[in-house]
């Protein structure tokens, strides 16, 4: 199965905050096929959990979308009525979030959750319904399901809370999975566990995957593809290969190299990124990261970069591509 | 090498949750009987996962906590019991989240000047705008950060205001409780450096506490990994990583993801079983036979003791002392 799954273009989302304007998102388009997995990287504000959360109209307030185009399976997800998002939130697109102990609804058991969410998206009657979800979670490891269905969010550890919610977003069987930092909340050998699952899941169920996370490790775990994303802007997107063994733009190879890796064995001190990120509410006129990189050009401070092709596939939004193009046709 | 500057032996620290009226109380039993040696000028690194216990080991060695028993000796005076301003000055501790330890109704002077004032260092006015600004550069701010408050400042540069706080008092031994799993990856680095850069100049001990084995690895000498409260392996940072010898060292090595796509293609994962049993009824014997994957009925019964399997390398597990 391929073709192309979910395409934005040219998404805008601010916050229109007393500060003023703040500007999440600024501009990215990407396209994502059947059955892929696509990891987004990016540091605290840089927009990426925004940029999914668009996906599904759950911009909180005062946020609202500014500019741009979602298609979902052929469907205009931004001028969706709210009653057919409805629809699709969920049975279509489902979504795990980071922190399992605030997503469950603490007053319900496990099963009235997940026999809810498939009461309401097939025609399925409550017997039906509970037994597909006492499978869901014995799909996702869960021991003695049936008595687990009988039981509160509380009375699961934390990595058990988000088999549970992995479960209730897959029974519908969803065409996209977007998992919003499905591990930070965890502890390694759980996050362990879960990778596992997903990588072993995604198999099964052919769905296509958003992993928004801010470890690199985890996005070279899992995805097919991979989209780097600064101060609300995509500053590069290629092939997992691409963006770790061919890197091209200087905040990625920065990335890479600011923390020690397990299996190195250099004490030399690290090579960190210098400054601190833009604020959003007065992004600057040229690149957003200029301020902070080594290589910035006079030309950065002016001029915003787009996202220049480097091969096929693997693009990069940095004057220096530019030049070298230059270098190299003259 | 050098001299022990500070010891711990057989500490414990339980905390006590109420059963409630007329019953018998329950013991979380967070430090459970633990004991090691830092030498003076070395990075001691501490990992586990959280309930392990690692941040009240640092906090009860400062005698932030009490210890239910066990002795902490630091530079050879017994420091179990007693009054502890003495050795306040040269005990100090930088805090995981730089958000909730600075105080938002002090200026940043203010904050890293309070224990310049509380331990009457300063002789006037003058000396001590000196000494907070000296300390100020030592982290990379300048005079004109002084009269600000902490809301005024991002995550990297709170830490450094805790970290110059925790300078102020020219300490010997630091413990470094997580200071930078609150912060951005890209700001990690820089605080990493800078903990490294002063140690070097002051010649600081620290005790490093994280959950990141690829940071402890990097900044640390010697690296113990710690689980249910108790002390599991403790041994030189690169033979942690190259021989780890406990199945629980193994497991959470492999566990942690690398990034870089051919290796992670490549390598086969060890993947426990279940979740952290509760550390207020921890399992008899070895507290991690329930999810280790070579647990045998030895290890049902009997706790497994702290043995030195190579110069330098100790290891509590019945597997690796007895070589199954």
């Amino acid at each position: 199965m391929s073709g192309e799954l979910l395409k934005i273009d040219d998404l805008h989302v601010s916050f229109f905050t007393p500060a003023g304007e703040v500007k999440a998102v600024n501009g990215i388009s990407y396209t994502l096929e059947h059955g892929k997995v696509l990891g987004i990287v990016g540091e605290s504000g840089s927009g990426k959990s925004v940029s999914a959360n668009a996906l599904m109209q759950l911009i909180p307030y005062p946020g609202r979308v500014t500019e741009g185009q979602i298609t979902f399976d052929e469907q205009d997800i931004l001028g969706m009525p709210i009653q057919d998002m409805r629809k699709l939130r969920g049975k279509e697109i489902g979504m795990i979030f980071q922190d399992p102990m605030t997503s469950l609804n603490p007053v319900f058991t496990i099963g009235n959750q997940l026999v809810e969410t498939l009461m309401q998206h097939t025609d399925m009657t409550k017997a039906q319904a509970f037994e597909r979800g006492v499978e869901m979670l014995k799909l996702v490891g869960i021991n003695n399901p049936e008595q687990r269905m009988k039981q509160y969010p509380y009375e699961f550890s934390g990595g058990m809370r988000q088999r549970a919610m992995i479960a209730m977003t897959l029974s519908c069987e969803p065409k996209l999975l977007i998992a919003d930092e499905p591990t930070t909340a965890l502890d390694v050998t759980i996050q362990a566990q879960i990778l596992e699952l997903i990588k072993e899941l995604k198999d099964k169920i052919n769905s296509a995957i958003i992993l928004i996370t801010h470890d690199l490790g985890i996005i070279s775990d899992l995805c097919d593809e991979v989209i780097v994303m600064y101060a609300g802007r995509i500053v590069e997107k290629g092939s997992i290969d691409d963006i770790f063994y061919r890197t091209a733009h200087p905040y990625t190879q920065g990335l890479l190299r600011c923390l020690p890796r397990l299996d190195s064995d250099d004490k030399d001190p690290l090579i960190p990124i210098e400054g601190t990120p833009v604020d959003l509410v007065a992004l600057p006129d040229g690149c957003a990261f200029a301020s902070r990189c080594e290589k910035c050009l006079k030309l950065c401070l002016k001029h915003q970069p787009e996202l220049m092709q480097i091969n096929e596939g693997h693009t990069s939004a940095c004057w220096l591509h530019a030049i070298e193009k230059q270098e190299v046709g003259a | 090498m050098s001299k022990t500057l500070l010891e711990i032996k057989n500490l414990k620290k339980y905390f006590e949750v109420s059963g409630g009226f007329m019953k018998k109380p329950k013991y979380v039993q967070a430090v459970d009987d633990v004991s090691f040696q830092i030498e003076q000028g070395e990075t001691l690194g501490i990992v586990g996962e959280s309930g392990c216990g690692k941040s009240t080991i640092g906090r009860t060695m400062l005698r932030l906590y009490e210890p239910t028993s066990g002795q902490i000796i630091f530079d050879g005076e017994d420091i179990t019991t007693g009054n502890m301003t003495p050795y306040r000055k040269r005990m100090q501790i930088i805090f995981q989240d730089p958000y909730a330890s600075l105080d938002p109704r002090m200026t940043v002077g203010d904050i890293v000047g309070e224990p310049l004032d509380i331990h009457k260092i300063s002789s006037g006015h003058a000396d001590r705008n000196e000494r907070i600004l000296s300390l100020l550069n030592l982290v990379g701010l300048n005079s004109e950060h002084m009269n600000r408050y902490p809301h005024e400042f991002s995550g990297g540069q709170r830490q450094r205001i805790s970290i110059a706080r925790s300078m102020a008092l020219q300490p010997d031994f630091m413990v470094c409780d997580e200071p930078i799993s609150a912060l951005d990856v890209s700001i990690q680095a820089q605080v990493i450096n800078m903990l490294m850069e002063l140690q070097q100049k002051m010649g600081l001990t620290y005790l490093f506490i994280a959950h990141d084995l690829s940071v402890v690895r990097h900044i640390s000498n010697r690296v113990g990994v710690m689980y249910l409260g108790s002390m599991m392996e403790l041994t030189r940072s690169e033979s942690l990583y190259k021989n780890p010898l406990h199945p629980y060292t193994q497991a959470l090595l492999s566990a942690i993801p690398i990034p870089d796509p051919n290796i992670s293609r490549a390598r086969h994962r060890i993947v426990l079983e279940g979740d952290v049993p509760s550390p207020i009824n921890p399992p008899k014997g070895c507290k991690f036979h329930t999810r280790c994957p070579y647990a045998k009925d030895v290890c049902l019964e009997q706790r497994p003791a702290m043995a030195e399997i190579e110069p330098g390398h100790f290891c509590a597990c019945h597997k690796v002392s007895e070589d199954w």
